[in-house]
């Protein structure tokens, strides 16, 4: 009867609440967390291969970090009321809490962090840049010019100390996002102890492949040749976090499967026909069978550096779309079936309007816009002179 | 000599790691902004009774009455009461069919209301929907009236034939 509808559907379930702007906000707060555990890869485990890209993950997680917030406000419709979450937040509220998580991570962690890095590079550019510029790196100099080597070693061990409370922040971050889902008790799609973990490996592994295929970009662009042995370790680690993301999913499956709870046909039913193409094609296949066998062709062989380069720059890619599949199977899925188990509904994505398609493209290139900035800001180019 | 050598230190440190105040201030300044920026917005007595602005009582109450409830309405229109009562709709309240009409009660005279327009009324409630329990009465309208009004065959207050 209602277009779009098959069999019951609860009245306040016919139309979907959250829409794509939802379906953005996981995926881009994972992919802040994913990049700054790259980031801290480096600098807490000493993975010292992977030293080129420390800034520049850094510049990812910060750029879309900035931009994680405006999908919600975009969709409250209020923004400017959000900002009552600050100031009066209610203890009960996961996302209230979840607003000092994210300032704590944003000032405490990201800035901090990024800041101790540059220091010695803001204070030089103070030094010889002119007009604009130069206030702007005096500013970003606090007023102190102190770059000496002890001053630098101090830098360094302070940095990391916030990269090592960054982890858990990190973790906390992201964590937090599948917590959201997981503690909606009346949707058995969502509600699941496991969705904070699964989540949060999902972010590793889509941050991580975020800052291969964006340094791999940056160099051809900046015409330098790509340090292959830094990319070999990003794709290897990027490997290992999609085991453990894929094999979480996949008992997260094989649980819901074996359990079989009420809803279970229900929600077998979704997967095999509206989830069909972005479930199971998508997510499981494209976005992550085929980059899992491409990183572990990679394990197993070696390859030559240009086929190496491509076979990298596919399986991130893949791995961006299946982590944004999963992103989307996770809220746009949990809105299609109806509580009753008896129906489900569509999604039909609006084009033009607040929450339409365009806003989602818009949101999504805008992070790239400030990382553009911040590399002009702050180049995280670092191959002439190595710490 | 100890002395000597912890004072030693300790300027070494002012000069080495100074530096790091700056950052902490700028945060204790956003701090403090923010608990400024907050005391002067946040209401005074937020808080009172419960999560919410107190003052907000007293603003809802002073918005005017829109319904009148149905005890009011009764008391001048015995006649749809009583047919009311006797019918299925016994417990529809009557400004749910005939919208808010406080004023009205209020002041009959001045405040005529207009009469529900019966072709949708009847098929907000009545119409066919698999999300109704199936014991309430629903018709597929267009079929079931054949175009006519509601009320040609049903009396709205007691819509049994
Ligand atoms: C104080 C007595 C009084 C109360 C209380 C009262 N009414 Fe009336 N109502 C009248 C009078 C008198 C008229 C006739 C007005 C006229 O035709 O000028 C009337 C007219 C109406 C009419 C229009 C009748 C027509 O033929 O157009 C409706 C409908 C109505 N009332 C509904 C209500 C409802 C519903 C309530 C309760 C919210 C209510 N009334 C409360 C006295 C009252
Ligand atoms: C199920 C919806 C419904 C409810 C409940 C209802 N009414 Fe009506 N009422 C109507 C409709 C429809 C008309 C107009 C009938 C017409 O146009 O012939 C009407 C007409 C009236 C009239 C005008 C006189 C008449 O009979 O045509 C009055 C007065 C009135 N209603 C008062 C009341 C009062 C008082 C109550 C509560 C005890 C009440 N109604 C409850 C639907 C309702
Ligand atoms: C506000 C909702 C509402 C509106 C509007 C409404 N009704 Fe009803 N109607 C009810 C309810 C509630 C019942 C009682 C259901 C029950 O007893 O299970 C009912 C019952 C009925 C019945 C069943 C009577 C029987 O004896 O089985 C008919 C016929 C009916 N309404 C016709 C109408 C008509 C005609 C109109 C328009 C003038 C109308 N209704 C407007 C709520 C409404
Ligand atoms: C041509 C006369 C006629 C018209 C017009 C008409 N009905 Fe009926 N309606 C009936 C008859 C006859 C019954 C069955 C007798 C009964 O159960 O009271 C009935 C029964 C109903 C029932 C009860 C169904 C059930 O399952 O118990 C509802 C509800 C109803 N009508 C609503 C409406 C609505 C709404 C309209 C306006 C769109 C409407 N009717 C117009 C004649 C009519």
């Amino acid at each position: 009867m209602i277009p779009g509808v098959n069999g019951f559907m609860y009245p306040n379930e016919v139309e979907l609440q959250w829409s794509v702007l939802i379906v953005l906000y996981p995926y881009i707060t994972g992919l802040v967390a994913g990049a700054f555990i790259l980031a801290s890869l480096e600098r807490v485990f000493k993975v010292e291969a992977v030293r080129p890209t420390y800034r520049l993950a850094l510049l990812t997680a910060l750029a879309f970090l900035l931009v994680a917030p405006l999908p919600l406000q975009l969709h409250l419709g209020h923004p400017e009321r959000s900002f009552e979450m600050y100031l009066t937040p209610h203890t009960s509220s996961a996302m209230a809490m979840f607003g000092f998580v994210y300032l704590w991570y944003l000032t405490v962690v990201l800035l901090l962090e990024i800041w101790l890095e540059y220091r010695a590079e803001i204070v030089g550019l103070a030094q010889t840049t002119t007009g604009i510029r130069r206030l702007i790196y005096r500013a970003l100099t606090l007023g102190s010019y102190n770059v000496s080597p002890e001053a630098r070693r101090i830098d360094d061990k302070v940095g990391y100390a916030v990269t090592v409370i960054g982890i858990p922040s990190a973790f906390l971050l992201h964590g937090y996002v599948g917590f959201i889902f997981g503690s909606v008790k009346a949707n058995p799609w969502w509600s699941s102890p496991l969705m904070p973990i699964v989540f949060l490996f999902s972010a590793m592994v889509s941050g991580i492949a975020a800052v291969m295929v964006l340094y791999v970009v940056c160099s051809k662009l900046r015409k330098v040749p790509i340090d292959m042995r830094c990319l070999d370790t990003i794709a290897r680690y990027l490997f290992y976090t999609f085991v453990i993301d894929f094999t979480l999913e996949m008992l997260d499956l094989v649980h819901r499967t074996y359990e079989a709870d009420e809803s279970f046909r229900s929600l077998d039913f979704m997967v095999h026909t509206r989830l069909w193409f972005s479930q199971v094609i998508l997510q499981i296949m494209l976005g992550t069978l085929v980059p899992l066998a491409i990183l572990a062709a990679n394990q197993l062989w070696r390859f030559s550096v240009g086929v190496r380069k491509a076979m990298y720059m596919t399986a991130g890619g893949l791995t961006l779309i299946g982590i944004f599949a999963m992103r989307w199977n996770v809220v746009i899925g949990g809105q299609l079936f109806s509580k009753s188990f008896l129906g489900y509904t569509s999604y039909k994505m609006e084009l033009v309007t607040r929450e339409g398609l365009l806003s989602a493209i818009a949101l999504m290139i805008l992070p790239f816009v400030i990382f553009l900035v911040l590399i002009k800001l702050l180049p995280p180019w670092q191959e002439e002179k190595p710490r | 000599m100890w002395f000597a050598r912890k004072e030693g230190v300790v300027r070494r440190l002012v000069r080495d790691a100074g530096h790091l105040i700056r950052p902490a201030l700028v945060l204790l300044a956003g701090v403090a902004v923010f608990l400024v920026v907050r005391s002067a917005i946040v209401p005074k007595a937020f808080g009172q009774y419960g999560h919410y602005r107190p003052g907000a009582l007293a603003l809802v109450r002073q918005r005017p009455i829109a319904y009148a409830g149905q005890d009011t309405c009764v008391v001048c229109h015995d006649d749809e009461a009583t047919a009311r009562a006797a019918g299925k709709h016994a417990h529809v309240a009557c400004e749910a069919c005939h919208g808010a009409l406080a004023q009205h009660a209020d002041d009959p005279a001045a405040h005529v209301p207009q009469l529900p327009d019966v072709a949708n009324l009847c098929r907000r409630c009545h119409e066919k929907d698999a999300a109704k329990p199936p014991t309430f009465p629903q018709v597929v309208t267009a079929e079931h009236s054949g175009g006519m009004a509601c009320n040609q065959c049903h009396q709205p207050h007691n819509p049994h034939l």
